[in-house]
This record gives C-alpha cells, sequence and structure tokens, in this order.
C-alpha cells in the first residue's frame, strides 16, 4: 500500500517546520529521510503519523490514515515507567487487548521479541534497561502492532554499530517480507546508503531531492545540506561509503532554501527524483 | 533446544506473583477489619464483640456499639481509603507524576473551602442540614478538579501544565480557607478545624452506601480505559501514537478523580495522605499495569486507612485521635522506608 504525501505543512506557531513537501513511499521499501537537525523530518513522520495538525494531503492506498495501521517510533526513549519489556510491547496491540490478553497477542510480541533478541528481558521493567535496550523495545511495540505502514523516528541512535546493522537488516526484511511501507529517519548517510531503497534529503522544512542513495548521496549534497566536506568510495559490494572529512567554514546550507535555488544546487536532473506515483 | 521459558510461561509467572501480591493485600485487609471492630474506647471483650457480630449478643448495647459505631467505622475507612488509593492512582498516571494526589493539587483543599463555606456562612443547601457540608466539599472537590482541568487546557494539554494549575488551586484554596477560618466564631473554627483533621466518626450505613456505590461505578470505567491509562505511562505522544485520544481519556479521568475524591472527602474530610502513599506501594510491588495497579492502590489505600483507623483508637487510650493525622504519623514514617529500600527508580 501506497504512502502520498502532497503539499504538506507543519508549522509551530509562526515558525513554519514543513513547507509544501511532497512524497511517495511504496510497499516493500524503506524510505530513509535525512538532514540536519531542525530540517522537520520529525514533523514529517508526526504529521503523518496524524500527531501534529498540518495542511496538505496524507493518503495511504488513497485513504486517511488510520492509527491501527501505523507502527510509529518516536525518538525519544526516555520513558521510564514501572511497566515491563512485555507489557510495553504488548501495547503495540492496543486496540486488540481486553481485560485477558490472548494467546496470539502473546505469540505475536513472542514472534517480535525473538526477532530483536528481547526475550531474555521480557520481564524485566523499563527503567533497568540501558537506552539502546529501550529503543529495541519501542522498536519491537511499533513492529508487534503488525503494521501497513511503518514509520520510525531515528530508530538506532541509541545502538552500538552491531544492533544498527542487526535492527535495519530486520527492519528491510520485515518491509520486503510483510510488504511494508517503511519511512525511517536516519542519521548516518553510510546506513541509508546501505538499507534504503530511496533517500529523501530535507532540508529547512522542504525536500530538496529524493531518490536512489546511489544518485542522492554525493560531495555537492553532503556539502550543500550538511556543509561538510566528504570524500565517496566504493564498498566490495559496491555500496557507497561517505566519510565525513571536516566542516565547511562557511556553511552553504545557513541561507534560505527555495524549491529553486536548492535542487539547482543540489540535484538538477529531475530524471533520478523518484519522488514521483511511477510504479516501481 | 531453547533453555529460555515461553513468552506465555513468563506472562503467567507475572500474573501469578501479581495475584499473589493482591490476595496478600486483601487477607491482610481482612485482619485490620476484624481488628478494627474489635478496638474502641468501650473496651469490649472480643467474645462480645464477635457474638454481636454473628446476632449472639444479648447486651443491647453491645450491639448498639458495634452495629451503629464500630462497624459503619470500619466499613467507612475500607471504602474511603479505597477511594483515594484510586483516586491517587489514576490521578499520578493521567499526569504522569508521582507527585500528584487530589491532596497536592487542590482538590481536598476545593472540597474543605466548601466544608468551611458552609460552616462560616451557614450557606443554604436544598439538603437536611446534616448533609449540608457533604454536599458542599463534594461540589468543591468537582469545581477544584474542573479548575485544574479547565486552566491545564487553556494552552495545551501537557501534564506539567495540569499539575502546576493544582498546584495554584491549592494556594488559591488554602488562602480562601484561611481568610474563612481569619473570619469565623470561635465555635465555627473550631468546626471547620476538626473537620479539616478528618474525622471517622460520623460514618454510617447510609454514608457507606453512597461511598460504595460511587466505588463501584467508577469501575466499568476503568476496566474500560485500563490498557489506553496504561499507555499514558509511556507519555502523551506515543498514548497517541498507539491510538489514544489522550485529551478525551484525561477529561473522563477527571470526573472519576472527582467523583472518588469528592465523596471520600464530603464524608470523613481531609485525608491527606493516602492518595500520595498507596498508588506508590501499589506501584512498587505489581508496576505500572493498570489492571494490577489500579486494584492494588485501592486495596493499600483501603488497608492503610484501616489501620490508620485502629491507631487512632489505641494510641490514646480512652480517645480517638483525628484520622487524619494519625494517617500521615504512620504513613510518612513507612513511606520513606519504602522508597528507601526501594532499588528500582520509577521517578
Amino acid at each position: 500500500m501506497k504512502l502520498t504525501v502532497e503539499g504538506l505543512s507543519v508549522a509551530y506557531g509562526p515558525t513554519r517546520a514543513i513547507a509544501g513537501l511532497d512524497l511517495v513511499a511504496h510497499p516493500g521499501e524503506v524510505l530513509a529521510v535525512i538532514g540536519p537537525n531542525g530540517s522537520g523530518k520529525s514533523s514529517l513522520v508526526k504529521a503523518i503519523a496524524g500527531l501534529l495538525g498540518h495542511e496538505g494531503i496524507v493518503a495511504f492506498d488513497g485513504s486517511p490514515v488510520r492509527p491501527q495501521r501505523i507502527g510509529y517510533m518516536p525518538q525519544d526513549i526516555g520513558a521510564r515507567a514501572a511497566l515491563t519489556v512485555l507489557e510495553t510491547v504488548l501495547l503495540g496491540r492496543l486496540g486488540r487487548l481486553g481485560l485477558r490478553v490472548r494467546r496470539d497477542d502473546l505469540d505475536a510480541v513472542e514472534a517480535v521479541l525473538v526477532e530483536l533478541d528481547l526475550m531474555p528481558l521480557a520481564a524485566r521493567y523499563l527503567g533497568e534497561l540501558s537506552g539502546g535496550q529501550r529503543q529495541l523495545v519501542f522498536l519491537a511495540q511499533a513492529l508487534a502492532s503488525e503494521p501497513a505502514l511503518l514509520l520510525l523516528d531515528e530508530p538506532i541512535s541509541a545502538l552500538d554499530i552491531r544492533h544498527q546493522l542487526e535492527v535495519m537488516e530486520i527492519v528491510l526484511r520485515m518491509t520486503r517480507t510483510r510488504s511494508l511501507t517503511t519511512l525511517v529517519i536516519l542519521h548516518d548517510l553510510n546506513i541509508a546508503a546501505r538499507f534504503a531503497d530511496a533517500v529523501m534529503v530535507m532540508r529547512e522544512g522542504r525536500a530538496v531531492c529524493c531518490g536512489q542513495p546511489g544518485d542522492v548521496i554525493d560531495k555537492a549534497m553532503v556539502a550543500a545540506v550538511f556543509g561538510v566536506e566528504a570524500a565517496l568510495s566504493a564498498a566490495p559490494d559496491g555500496r557507497l561509503i561517505m566519510t565525513a572529512m571536516r566542516a565547511l567554514q562557511s556553511s552553504s546550507n545557513s541561507g534560505p532554501v527555495t524549491p529553486e535555488n536548492s535542487e539547482h544546487q543540489i540535484h538538477q536532473d529531475d530524471q533520478r527524483n523518484r519522488n514521483t506515483d511511477q510504479p516501481q | 533446544m531453547s533453555l529460555a521459558p515461553s513468552l506465555a510461561a513468563t506472562y503467567a509467572a507475572m500474573g501469578a506473583r501479581r495475584a499473589a501480591v493482591l490476595a496478600i493485600g486483601s487477607a491482610a485487609i481482612l485482619v485490620s477489619l476484624v481488628l478494627d471492630v474489635a478496638t474502641g474506647p468501650a473496651f469490649l471483650p472480643v467474645g462480645a464483640v464477635a457474638r454481636s457480630v454473628f446476632g449472639l449478643a444479648q447486651d443491647r448495647t453491645v450491639d448498639a456499639i458495634i452495629w451503629s459505631i464500630r462497624l459503619p467505622i470500619a466499613f467507612v475507612a475500607l471504602v474511603v481509603g479505597a477511594a483515594l488509593g484510586l483516586s491517587g492512582a489514576i490521578m499520578q498516571t493521567i499526569l504522569n507524576n508521582p507527585l500528584a494526589s487530589s491532596y497536592t493539587l487542590g482538590v481536598s483543599a476545593g472540597a474543605g473551602f466548601g466544608a468551611a463555606l458552609v460552616i462560616v456562612l451557614g450557606v443554604a443547601m436544598p439538603v437536611p442540614e446534616a448533609w449540608g457540608i457533604p454536599l458542599m466539599a463534594f461540589l468543591f472537590a468537582g469545581i477544584a478538579c474542573a479548575g485544574v482541568y479547565g486552566i491545564g487546557q487553556a494552552r495545551e494539554s501537557s501534564p506539567e501544565m495540569l499539575v502546576l494549575a493544582g498546584i495554584a488551586l491549592l494556594f488559591l484554596f488554602q488562602a480562601l480557607l484561611a481568610l474563612l477560618q481569619f473570619i469565623a466564631s470561635p465555635e465555627a473554627l473550631q468546626q471547620i478545624v476538626f473537620w479539616l483533621f478528618g474525622s471517622l466518626q460520623k460514618a454510617s450505613w447510609s454514608k457507606l452506601w453512597i461511598i460504595t456505590a460511587v466505588l463501584v461505578a467508577c469501575i466499568p470505567v476503568l476496566v474500560a480505559d485500563v490498557w489506553r491509562l496504561t499507555a499514558l505511562k509511556l507519555g502523551d505522544e506515543r498514548a497517541r501514537g498507539l491510538g489514544v485520544d489522550v485529551k478525551r481519556l484525561r477529561r473522563r479521568s477527571f470526573v472519576l478523580i472527582s467523583a472518588l475524591t469528592g465523596i471520600a472527602v464530603a464524608f470523613v474530610g481531609t485525608i491527606g495522605f493516602v492518595g500520595l502513599v498507596a498508588p506508590h506501594v501499589a506501584r512498587m510491588l505489581v508496576g505500572e499495569d493498570q489492571r494490577s495497579f489500579l486494584p492494588a492502590s485501592a486495596l493499600f489505600g483501603a488497608l492503610l486507612l484501616s489501620l490508620s483507623s485502629i491507631a487512632s483508637k489505641t494510641v490514646l487510650p480512652g480517645a480517638i485521635v483525628p484520622i487524619g493525622i494519625v494517617t500521615s504519623l504512620i504513613g510518612v514514617p513507612f513511606f520513606i522506608w519504602l522508597i528507601l529500600r526501594n532499588r528500582r527508580a520509577f521517578w
């Protein structure tokens, strides 16, 4: 089922966080959203999840997005409630829970806990876990709801590199096997290049480019959007490796971005942009 | 072959542990209830008390003491304690704040002001005189609750905003109460002070049924919301992400808090500590899955007030110390001991 966003705008009082953003995300694919801090990535995900008032159209399979179809994992992992891992993940299936928890709900939770290697922690309280473990628990919660649309806001930011790879492999596998439409916010461009089918770059509330990772992530984009000089190389499997070399003195991302100059500055080739409703 | 227990087994073990806690709490309440009925300034022999309870007493005076005074007091202590424990638990859950209770957020102070209005100004109520103070206290508990909710909604419905609104109203009602005390006659002042101490001595069967009815009426609403309330413990944004209409849930919960606190405080006066401490005890023993947390909070609220009722009759031989004083005197050391020995940090 396809996610379509058209002319999305979000404002916090007088401050505009997102200005007229369009995107299309396809089932069975991972769309990574990257961009510097404050570029509107989290606001985008919250607006799609229905947690922020917005202008514009957000449609999933042609209809407004219903919470029951979303697996949403927010950025904040600070919850210290006296809830066990099992109870927290069960909450992912909130709409189906009664006073007595049914066996199929426990089975669904168990499958996710096994997948994320969280079974040994099932009876532990959230407050007893590390930040990375809590992040895994909330990812498990998002997956336990058996969503059609998966919205993950920096799901690996507190994980060590091994867990980063493992979690992204799980996200990719579930996206493929369950035909999920997955939108994930990432800061690590190498992870985005390795696991995403498409990458959308945001800057100052706008999508400045969108396309396959190899087409989008290049020196010009990294310099223009992040203000960083980067070296690019290829991994043995041909995938992109980006190494940040140094922060540029006069960051070119300090000025206002308009659709015109951003597209000119970063990518002029409309052919690369998959931000259209083309069959994949 | 995996040695790890299945999730169903882990879930069953967690459930069994919590059921055991609730069973032990219930047994303790039963013991406390018996002791509460057996103790009192009349120093009745235990045998005489038992005969009266089972309808075998030959002395009408003993029957009158047991059936008109001790049994209503003992049962009212239980239901008031349960109502205060439950309202404190709901408040701490919807505000995500371990300091929240009807007492710390101005609801009890509002009830106290309502009672004092009747005592000092003789505000006429369309009810028999004896019911004027409880009715006014109940109304003002509701007004205070509506005030906290209304002010909290004015800008944004964040838990922090609601807590700040509650603290502001606490100071407002305390100031208004002090003003009434300042202008009150010596007799009225004495009556206000005694009401604020909290007392079970005016307990009656009719009051017991009213409090019980309110308590029972809240149960279906809580059962329906039990998972939504649990989700709220993860924060507003997560709860909304899970499909909870946080605003409506809070509004509904405030109505319950208002009813539970109002009915409890109306009949026995201000009893501060139960609504704060009972949820903490429950949280430490069963966690915050509201299916266990809410009943455990009610249970430990009932137990705390029942034990306080016994203590109020025994600390000074021949006299009954106001229950509000005793509750804090035995509750505070117990509470401090609990939070110092607890190794899990839930707040």
